[in-house]
């Protein structure tokens, strides 16, 4: 980033100090307080609403758990009792997750987006980047300081979600692997909300217009998130082959096949869900941090 | 010190040079004014000089020599592009907290003090300002920073009559109080005549005249004459010719010592009279202004 504020320039007065980093925190929640609450209030009442069927669904599990009959000493079991007595039951908690899927896009939409495509629209650019803070350290500042906001709350929010379904994970239909839960919890939530606010900032750059900026996010996330998902994400690890037929409901089976009567499937095991994890953080992380750099890099070349 | 000095500069978009070969110097201490038609390159000139645009050729630097938009130069300047773009959803107390922000100076109490002389509420959204007190607060945030150059960018466009003159006073008097320099582009003559004192005409992306109003005039002279008569002075550095049923004007370049043809009338030009000719009559060009380099540009007037 130092690399990016031009301080080394030749004829400089060396006694001039650049206008210091941390005055952007006051221009950009300024600037953006009104979006950054939209988005802790939204985040905030989902939160809300998982926290409490959280609490409904840990005190019937656990009720559930310590009436089991003898013979019941699986939470599966545990939770086809309480799946009949919990009246939002699997479908509903699928579609809950399946809803919430949209999150990171959303942010990146919003948020990400607008950040820079309305200061072109606006013409605003032309009174910021001619300030003496200079422009690639302005665009640096605000979009580092975004993002760290829209990943910790993105973060805080997986972390209820993880807290919500933890019962759950693990039953068939839930595996911990599985495409319905995996992006919701551990790192990836916050990884592919960094990675949505990230496109939007470069598309804005490029495309200048609020809307169409918004559009371009929101397909290029979707598309990113659909080819991960269906494409890629299965090839993080080699999967596991065998033959047995009591493959573990958590694991994520990946396909089955016939060969000379006897049935083989190939899965990936749920012990491997923080490796899946990190690859994937990892990868958007990196991601991420090259768009952003983009970003700065245009703002500091383009041309007005 | 030259606030802007260019060399060679030209600026080509898509399809189309907005500038080329521009080569001119704007000595400190001035107001100088920018004009030209629309499409001349005014803009872009000085989207050159604060750093917005980048030169597709040639060179541009302001305050004596640091390049544009480097970190030094941006400290030294200030600038209020064209409409005034502000932060229509932020009050005006937020403005004047963020330009505070962004620069590491800014004089808070000259800031508060203005606006409250021109009545414009600090709790007010700057989007639902009048164009005028739009125009003010943007000046006000820009002289604020106590500038060594102020740049504007069709400062005048959009404002009525009595706000251009509040705008032009205030721009005036923070020139006198600190040495501070002006460049302004504008196509509003008739406001240009009473404030600047120095002269750049650009057309067609290339630079026309340049220099002190005051040597600008002195170096030109209305004749007046015979229609007839015409024809014989084409020896003289003519600018612009018009015919009336038996007179002619010409608007030579020539000093008031130079003898006048017998038969003809000679009379001072005024500035809006001499850019007016010179607009129209796109092939003169004079630069009599401190220039860096040798002019490559016939300065042969025709006719």
């Amino acid at each position: 980033m130092t690399a990016l504020t031009g301080s080394a320039q030749p004829g400089q007065d060396p006694r001039m100090r650049p206008v210091p980093w941390q005055r952007m925190a006051w221009v950009t929640w300024r600037q953006h307080r009104l979006m950054l609450a939209g988005v802790v209030a939204v985040l905030g009442a989902v939160g809300l609403y998982l926290l409490k069927t959280g609490l409904d669904i840990h005190h019937a599990f656990a009720v559930v758990t310590a009436n089991c009959p003898p013979r019941c000493n699986s939470r599966q079991q545990a939770f086809g009792i309480l799946a009949t007595q919990y009246s939002s039951g699997m479908p509903g908690m699928i579609l809950i997750a399946g809803l919430l899927q949209v999150v990171p896009a959303l942010i990146g939409t919003f948020a990400g987006a607008p950040v820079l495509a309305r200061e072109f629209e606006t013409g605003t650019f032309r009174y910021t980047w001619t300030q003496g803070f200079g422009r690639a350290r302005w665009a640096a500042a605000k979009l580092a300081l975004l993002a760290v906001v829209v990943v910790v709350v993105a973060g805080a929010f997986s972390l209820v979600f993880s807290w919500c379904y933890g019962p759950i994970i693990g039953l068939p239909r839930f595996s911990a692997l599985g495409s319905t839960t995996f992006d919701l919890r551990g790192v990836v939530l916050a990884a592919w909300t960094l990675a949505a606010f990230a496109i939007g900032a470069l598309a804005g750059v490029l495309i200048r217009q609020v809307v169409p900026t918004m559009a371009a996010t929101l397909a290029t996330w979707t598309g990113l998130a659909l080819a991960t998902g269906l494409y890629l994400r299965r090839h993080y690890a080699a999967p596991l082959v065998t033959s047995s037929h009591n493959v573990a409901p958590s694991a994520w089976v990946m396909s089955q096949w016939w060969t000379r009567g006897m049935q083989f499937t190939s899965y990936q095991p749920a012990s491997r869900f923080w490796t899946f994890q990190f690859i994937e953080g990892g990868w958007l992380l990196a991601l991420s941090l090259l768009l952003i750099a983009t970003t700065v890099w245009l703002v500091r070349r383009r041309a007005a | 010190m030259n606030v802007i000095e260019t060399s060679g500069l030209g600026k080509r978009y898509r399809h189309a040079w907005a500038l080329r070969e521009c080569t001119l110097a704007i000595p400190a201490g001035h107001v100088a004014a920018l004009v030209g038609p629309n499409g001349a390159g005014k803009t872009t000139l000085l989207n050159l000089a604060v750093g917005l645009a980048t030169p597709t050729a040639g060179v541009v630097t302001v305050l004596g020599g640091r390049p544009a938009g480097s970190p030094d130069a941006l400290d030294g300047i200030a600038f209020v592009a064209q409409d005034t773009p502000l932060y229509e959803s932020l009050s005006v107390t937020d403005m004047l907290h963020l330009t505070r922000n962004l620069n590491r100076h800014f004089d808070q109490g000259y800031a508060r003090a203005r606006l409250a002389e021109l009545g414009i509420p600090l709790g007010k959204k700057t989007g639902k300002l009048s164009g005028g007190q739009q125009a003010q607060l943007a000046l006000t945030l820009a002289l604020a920073r106590r500038p060594r150059l102020l740049v504007l960018d069709e400062p005048l466009a959009n404002l009525d009559p009595l706000a251009r003159h509040d705008f032009m006073a205030t721009v005036m008097a923070a020139a006198a109080e600190d040495g501070m320099s002006v460049v302004l582009s504008s196509h509003v003559l008739a406001e240009l005549e009473r404030v600047a004192d120095y002269l750049i005409l650009l057309s067609e992306g290339k630079v026309r005249v340049a220099g002190e109003v005051d040597d600008l005039l002195a170096a030109h002279r209305v004749l007046t004459g015979p229609a007839a008569e015409v024809d014989r002075y084409a020896d003289l550095a003519v600018v612009h010719a018009s015919r009336a049923e038996a007179q002619a004007h010409l608007l030579v370049r020539t000093g008031s010592a130079d003898p006048v043809p017998p038969g003809w009338e000679a009379h001072p030009v005024g500035l809006e009279e001499l850019v007016l000719a010179y607009l129209r009559e796109p092939g003169a060009a004079t630069l009599p202004g401190p220039v860096r380099t040798r002019d490559t540009q016939p300065s042969e007037a025709t006719k």
